[in-house]
């Protein structure tokens, strides 16, 4: 008798994604479909995907999806919460889409205290476009727009997303996690479906941090792209909650 | 129904509501504060209504590409540097196919210009001010009647069509008060929205709001179709006003504002016994053509008079397509052309053209 000890969410489509070998996209699409499963809400789940590596993402979820412009998906997701208020929206962005063209619309996003899910993928460089710099960009770090190193005196100190959003009131559920092992894997998965629970819940904003890899931009092998993430990211970009609806209680 | 006396940005607002809007998304910028505020007192007031004050203009028509996506009737405004601003947001809807009613309640430029009425965003309207190969419905009122009764129909033309729909009031029209009546509109047929983004609850495949199409042969093809959406628009939703052409040796071409102070021109040119007429675009886009290459054979001069340097008479020239000579008088940045200048100026052409 043969017998399934492994499906793929129904959150997902069929469709096979475009992503680099190595690249964690695929890992995280798949918490959030199981997500979206387990919470019972992907029949009226609306997502919004970015302009950048996950720009193909509206074809990957299995539910209703919009491809926003660069940057904007804060302000889609808002319109569309804004009309359908008992829906689950959410938008997926990586860092280029969310930290530089689209920070005033994630900023005020989380500071009306929009009710949608923001996950956020931060690995450090622009992706699609070939490898430039972003605002999360470490330090010394090279990219095809930083070729001698990111200089702290002329491009600034990488941008903590997490941290900054934990300074407004209306996010209500602000965490960084991180997917380079199985572990680090679960509590992100724990932390999207805490996110997505605030939403339903009618908290307020919630935002997830992943910290992903690039192996194709970074130019090491996908192994050593996780380890470098863990020795190199999460130094400068601590794990952990910044902000969650429990507090004070 | 009685009529209202109600400033032309108030007007703008109860139409849309009127027209089943119930859902804004602004931001303050002079001279069209009164409508977003309207919105804001209204709005909340109906079921599901909701009013956003955007953070930036750029935010404003990205929240209303989400809002069309999910379906609703939605509605934006500005004015001409927050136009500007929309324009990515226009070039998205249109390529991804929404309906959206967007106003421009248009000043003084370029760059921050000034905050008096102006007609110099005639070309960010009809030629695309974003990206691409789009096209969208420009409407021009001249009255704040003419601005409730388009507005109302802008909706279910959005709807039919799929498209944004411009309406276009230079900061007279949103600022001045004049009597209005809110007449029930002829409905058009309109198809269901089973694409908007709702839900699949598990019964359909998921809809997809989209405007990314990497294949050059299946974006080719999709330009296509829009193409052909404009030619239909082109052929059917035309719109302007013949005033006093019989017999006319002079036709200004004027909208808006401009037109009101040209139909008073017509008016006594013709007591002087000068023979000139008005063609009044109602839509900037499409422009009516055939309107401009039908004017009567005693036409010997065009006049396009604009509150801008010179727009308009570039479609005035390729409507005529240089049979008759085509002038253009304009006053702009804020500044109102008076009759006495419009007046001396077809004197001054129609000596010419003898």
């Amino acid at each position: 008798m043969m017998q399934v000890v492994y499906e793929k969410t129904k959150g997902l489509t069929d469709k096979q994604t475009h992503y680099c070998p190595g690249c964690t996209h695929g890992v995280i699409h798949k918490l959030v479909g199981e997500v979206l499963v387990e919470l019972g809400v992907l029949g009226k789940s609306v997502g919004v995907a970015p302009v950048g590596c996950s720009v193909l993402a509206y074809d990957y979820f299995n539910c209703d999806m919009h491809e926003a412009a660069h940057g904007r998906a804060p302000a889609v997701a808002t319109g569309i919460k804004r009309v359908l208020p008992d829906h689950t929206v959410f938008t997926y962005q990586g860092d280029g889409d969310l930290a530089s063209i689209g920070t005033a619309e994630i900023i005020h996003a989380a500071h009306r205290g929009e009710k949608f899910t923001t996950i956020f993928v931060n690995n450090a460089i622009y992706g699609m476009t070939g490898g430039q710099m972003a605002p999360t960009t470490l330090i010394g770090q090279k990219a095809t727009t930083s070729p001698y190193g990111r200089d702290k005196a002329t491009t600034g100190m990488p941008l903590k997303v997490s941290e900054m959003m934990a300074t407004i009131d209306g996010a209500a559920f602000v965490e960084r996690v991180s997917v380079h092992d199985v572990p680090n894997i679960r509590k992100a998965k724990k932390a999207i479906k805490k996110a997505f629970q605030v939403q339903i819940d009618g908290t307020g904003f919630g935002i997830v941090e992943i910290l992903s890899n690039c192996p194709t931009n970074w130019g090491i092998t996908p192994v050593d792209s996780l380890t470098w993430l863990k020795e190199n990211m999460i130094p400068y970009y601590p794990l952990g909650n910044f902000r969650t609806p429990e507090e004070g209680k | 129904m009685s009529k209202t006396l109600m400033k032309g940005n108030e007007a703008l607002g109860a139409a849309a509501i009127q027209a089943g809007c119930k859902y804004f998304f602004g931001y303050p910028i002079t001279p069209q504060n009164e409508l977003p505020e309207y919105m804001s007192r209204e709005l909340p007031n109906i079921e599901g209504g909701a009013f956003v004050q955007a953070e930036s203009e750029v935010a404003a028509i990205n929240m209303i590409y989400g809002a069309a996506g999910a379906g609703a009737r939605c509605m934006t405004s500005s004015s001409s540097p927050g136009m500007a601003l929309k324009q990515e947001g226009i070039s998205y809807i249109a390529g991804a196919e929404l309906p959206a009613v967007i106003v421009n309640i248009s000043r003084g430029g370029p760059g921050l210009g000034g905050i008096q009425p102006s007609q110099a965003d005639y070309f960010q309207s009809t030629r695309g001010g974003g990206n691409g190969d789009y096209r969208h419905l420009v409407y021009a009122p001249a009255t704040i009647q003419e601005a409730v009764d388009l507005v109302m129909e802008a909706f279910d033309v959005a709807d039919y069509y799929r498209n944004p729909v411009i309406v276009i009031g230079d900061g007279m029209i949103g600022q001045m008060m004049e009597p209005v009546e809110f007449k029930e509109q002829k409905k058009r047929e309109l198809p269901a929205k089973d694409w908007a983004t709702t839900g699949t609850n598990g019964e359909r495949k998921p809809n997809i709001i989209n405007s990314l199409a990497l294949d050059p042969a299946e974006l080719e093809k999709h330009n296509q179709k829009l193409s052909r959406k404009y030619k239909e628009m082109e052929e059917k939703e035309v719109r302007h006003e013949d005033y006093r052409l019989e017999d006319a040796e002079l036709v200004f071409v004027a909208y808006g504002t401009t037109s009101r102070i040209t139909r008073n021109v017509v008016d006594a040119l013709r007591d002087e016994g000068i023979k000139v007429g008005m063609i009044r675009p109602i839509t900037l886009w499409p422009f009516p053509m055939a309107a401009i290459q039908n004017v009567p054979d005693s036409t010997k001069a065009l006049l396009s008079v604009e509150m801008s340097e010179g727009q308009m008479i570039d479609d005035v020239k390729i409507a005529i397509e240089g049979r008759i000579p085509a002038y253009h008088y304009g006053r702009s940045g804020g500044m109102i052309p008076v009759p006495e200048d419009i007046m001396e100026k077809a004197k001054e052409i129609l000596g010419g053209v003898k």
